[in-house]
């Protein structure tokens, strides 16, 4: 793989580029010279579809560069940093020499799942679970749906995550060849979860361009569980595209569950489009990583729709999680319900900025959001920005946050009752973050959330389980 | 069993305790009675080693050991309880997962194996009926929407549980109706033992009615002023605080 990859640094040494314009910065004139040098074997190992918004993608991102910290929506975290240095990619589709199977063993006991991998940015179908899904539901490869459901894909693809506003998502879009479809048709309840497991695996530091889509048409029930997993010592870049449609009625759970390592970097954006009497659940938990920016977007765009929001963050060392969501209140008569919760250790870095638009038209909208910190640390630092902003005059809408340290009457009085101080820390902070993990609705993921949660607690969890690093 | 000789505490710089001698042998139950900021609940702070208190003289010793020198949970440990004056909410710790560590904790000092599950959930079920606390409370969190009278039936259970050897009641009869209070001082003499002891803090004859201490004493600007028996309760009950002030 080494001999075939493209090397960033092979272009960054090139300052004549006539790219080289002033106030993109370095970071991303680099992938523009990349981009333009391998764009015929991106475009080879792709398809048309995916190929198609290629060329307008660079250039919004010529026009755009990196999000910089000025940007409202990328105040607190540095994306020309985490892109600087220099990556391998895959553009040519080179096999990874692995057997998920045997590197990744089931973290979730007693959870009966319908369990893909995606290797990087590649589905795996070397060897696919034994068929438990209904007919008509489709989990594959987004490249191959590509060839074989252009329709399908036509409909969808890079329709909701548009690139003239944001750097990341040009960027994904130039370079993304692959991924993952998941399709449930009309009226098709899907009972067993289906399980994805994302494997960042490579012999050199490298750089990863997902995408994801998923759609759930009306009447249709799926509960999907995305596990992060960087298995290699490298340092990885992940930039994760998805877009969700939910159609009329459908009712879509969705868990994203983050264990990777410090040298992981995660720039995940999503995209959720809303139809009448519709529901979703979108559960975000960082257990472990390094520096991680999960943006989501849910429009409600039908009436009568419901979303609940859930984010959990457990960071300790130096790691940086930042998690910026907006709800878009399109309609009237929908709910929304946000709650995030982080706890912060050492001199890790947290930011939550969440914003709810509640348009004119949008009556009787009913929103809650809340998020709610724990700084263990004197060094641990938190950035909360809840954002309501209303246009609708007959609306029920709250928002607020808080940060704060660990009780220490509580501390105490466990003390008291003959609990050594760090296991009542631990009890604590197990507690503040255990509200979250009680939204999940999947008992057995719930359960072993719990688990996990407190072996992170306990310093038992230090990079990912399940992962052969950790065996 | 505990033995307090020339004890000085203060907090945030303000002097509190201004020599207190106090000797409690195995199976007496003392009271302590005095005005509001008298130092009574520096006292039992003190005793179990609240970290906001500051100790600037004097000494407590505990069944032999150097009292101040141990960590809070060590103390407990070895033996020391306190029922709080306000009962901490802990959302999210159910009472059982908090009650498990605790007894488990204490255990693990004493180097024994942690309680089965079984055994543990019989002795929750059994001690919980010493003060007649419901098992929907059992399994909340840890006080988290109890009455008042609740907390305090919850902190006796508690004592049940953990079967310390020195007990502090500190105001245990505040915000108690009649007969919560007969059942936490019920409570609580069924757990007394010859070899336990306690420390009962309050302002009120009524309690102490049930509990029948040994030794009242009366404590007043940091220092106790006066000892005797039962009939000082009766005293200040009829003459209040004035006739002890020299």
């Amino acid at each position: 793989m080494n001999n075939n990859k493209k090397n960033i640094s092979s272009s960054k040494t090139d300052n004549s580029s006539p790219s080289g314009e002033v106030g993109r910065g370095v970071a991303a004139i680099q992938y523009i010279d990349l981009y333009r040098e391998c764009r015929d074997m991106i475009a080879e190992h792709s398809a048309s579809l995916l190929n198609a918004p290629r060329e307008q993608a660079l250039a919004d991102f010529e026009r755009l560069g990196f999000p910089t910290q000025k940007e409202e929506r990328y105040k607190y975290t540095d994306v020309a940093a985490a892109f600087a240095p220099d990556y391998g990619l895959n553009l040519q589709h080179i096999d990874i020499p692995i057997d998920p199977y045997q590197v990744f063993r089931c973290d979730v006991p007693n959870l009966s799942t319908s369990l893909y991998f995606v290797v990087n940015d590649r589905f795996y179908d070397k060897a696919l679970p034994k068929a438990m899904l209904p007919e008509g539901v489709l989990v594959m490869s987004l490249l191959e749906a590509a060839v074989k459901y252009p329709e399908l894909i036509g409909k969808y693809y890079a329709k909701q995550a548009r690139t003239h506003k944001d750097g990341i998502n040009a960027l994904n879009t130039m370079f993304c060849q692959d991924g993952l479809f998941i399709y449930v048709p009309k009226g098709v309840v899907v009972t067993r979860p289906i399980q994805i497991v994302n494997i960042l695996r490579a012999d050199v530091d490298l750089m990863v361009n997902r995408r994801v889509l998923i759609v759930v048409e009306e009447q249709a029930e799926a509960c999907v569980l995305f596990c992060d997993h960087a298995i290699d010592d490298h340092q990885f870049l992940t930039t994760q595209i998805s877009e969700v449609y939910i159609g009329e009625n459908a009712h879509l759970e969705l868990y994203e569950l983050e264990e990777t390592h410090v040298k992981n970097h995660r720039f995940a954006n999503m995209y959720v489009d809303q139809q009448r009497s519709s529901s979703a659940t979108i559960d975000s938990i960082t257990l472990h990583n390094g520096l991680t920016r999960n943006r989501t977007d849910v429009t409600l765009s039908g009436e009568y729709a419901e979303t609940n929001m859930y984010g959990c963050v457990i960071a300790d060392k130096q790691q940086h999680v930042d998690n910026n969501t907006l709800i878009d209140h399109r309609v009237s008569n929908c709910q929304s319900n946000e709650l995030y919760k982080y706890v912060l250790d050492d001199e890790a870095v947290g930011a939550f900025a969440g914003r709810v638009l509640v348009r004119e038209n949008a009556q009787k909208t009913v929103s809650q959001e809340t998020n709610a910190n724990l700084c263990a640390t004197d060094t641990a630092r938190m950035y909360t920005q809840p954002m309501l902003e209303i246009y609708a005059d007959d609306v029920k809408c709250s928002h607020g946050s808080t940060v704060g340290q660990l009780n220490e009457q509580a501390l105490f009085y466990m003390r008291q009752r003959g609990i050594p101080e760090a296991e009542a820390r631990m009890l604590l902070k197990f507690a503040f973050a255990g509200e979250v993990l009680d939204s999940i609705k999947m008992e057995p993921l719930r359960d072993r959330l719990h688990h996990l949660v407190e072996k992170r607690f306990r310093g038992e969890l230090s990079k990912c389980e399940g992962c052969r690093l950790c065996k | 069993m505990l033995e307090i000789r020339d004890l000085h505490a203060s907090i945030d710089g303000k002097e509190i305790l201004k020599g207190i001698n106090l000797t409690i042998k195995d199976g007496e139950v003392h009271a302590l009675m005095g005005q509001n900021g008298a130092g009574k609940s520096t006292l039992s702070n003190i005793i179990v080693g609240h970290p906001a208190y500051e100790v600037t003289q004097g000494s407590i010793v505990f069944n032999g050991q150097d009292l101040l020198a141990m960590a809070p949970e060590e103390r407990a440990h070895a033996g020391i309880f306190l029922s709080f004056q306000q009962p901490v909410e802990i959302p999210g710790v159910s009472m059982t997962n908090f009650m498990r560590a605790a007894l488990n904790a204490k255990r693990k000092a004493q180097g024994l194996e942690p309680l089965n599950a079984t055994d543990f959930l019989k002795m929750m079920r059994e001690r919980r009926k010493i003060v007649e606390l419901d098992n929907k409370l059992a399994n909340r969190s840890v006080n988290e929407g109890f009455s008042g009278g609740e907390k305090k039936r919850n902190e006796i259970f508690q004592m049940a549980m953990l079967e310390p050897t020195f007990s502090i009641l500190d105001e245990t009869d505040s915000g108690l109706d009649v007969d919560a209070l007969r059942i936490v001082a019920e409570g609580f003499n069924k757990l007394r033992t010859p070899q336990t002891s306690a420390l009962v803090i309050t302002h009120y004859q009524r309690l102490l009615d049930y509990l029948k201490p040994d030794i009242i004493h009366v404590l007043i600007g940091g220092q106790i002023v006066y000892t005797g028996g039962p009939e000082v309760a009766t005293m200040i009950e009829e003459s209040g605080f004035d006739q002890f002030i020299r």
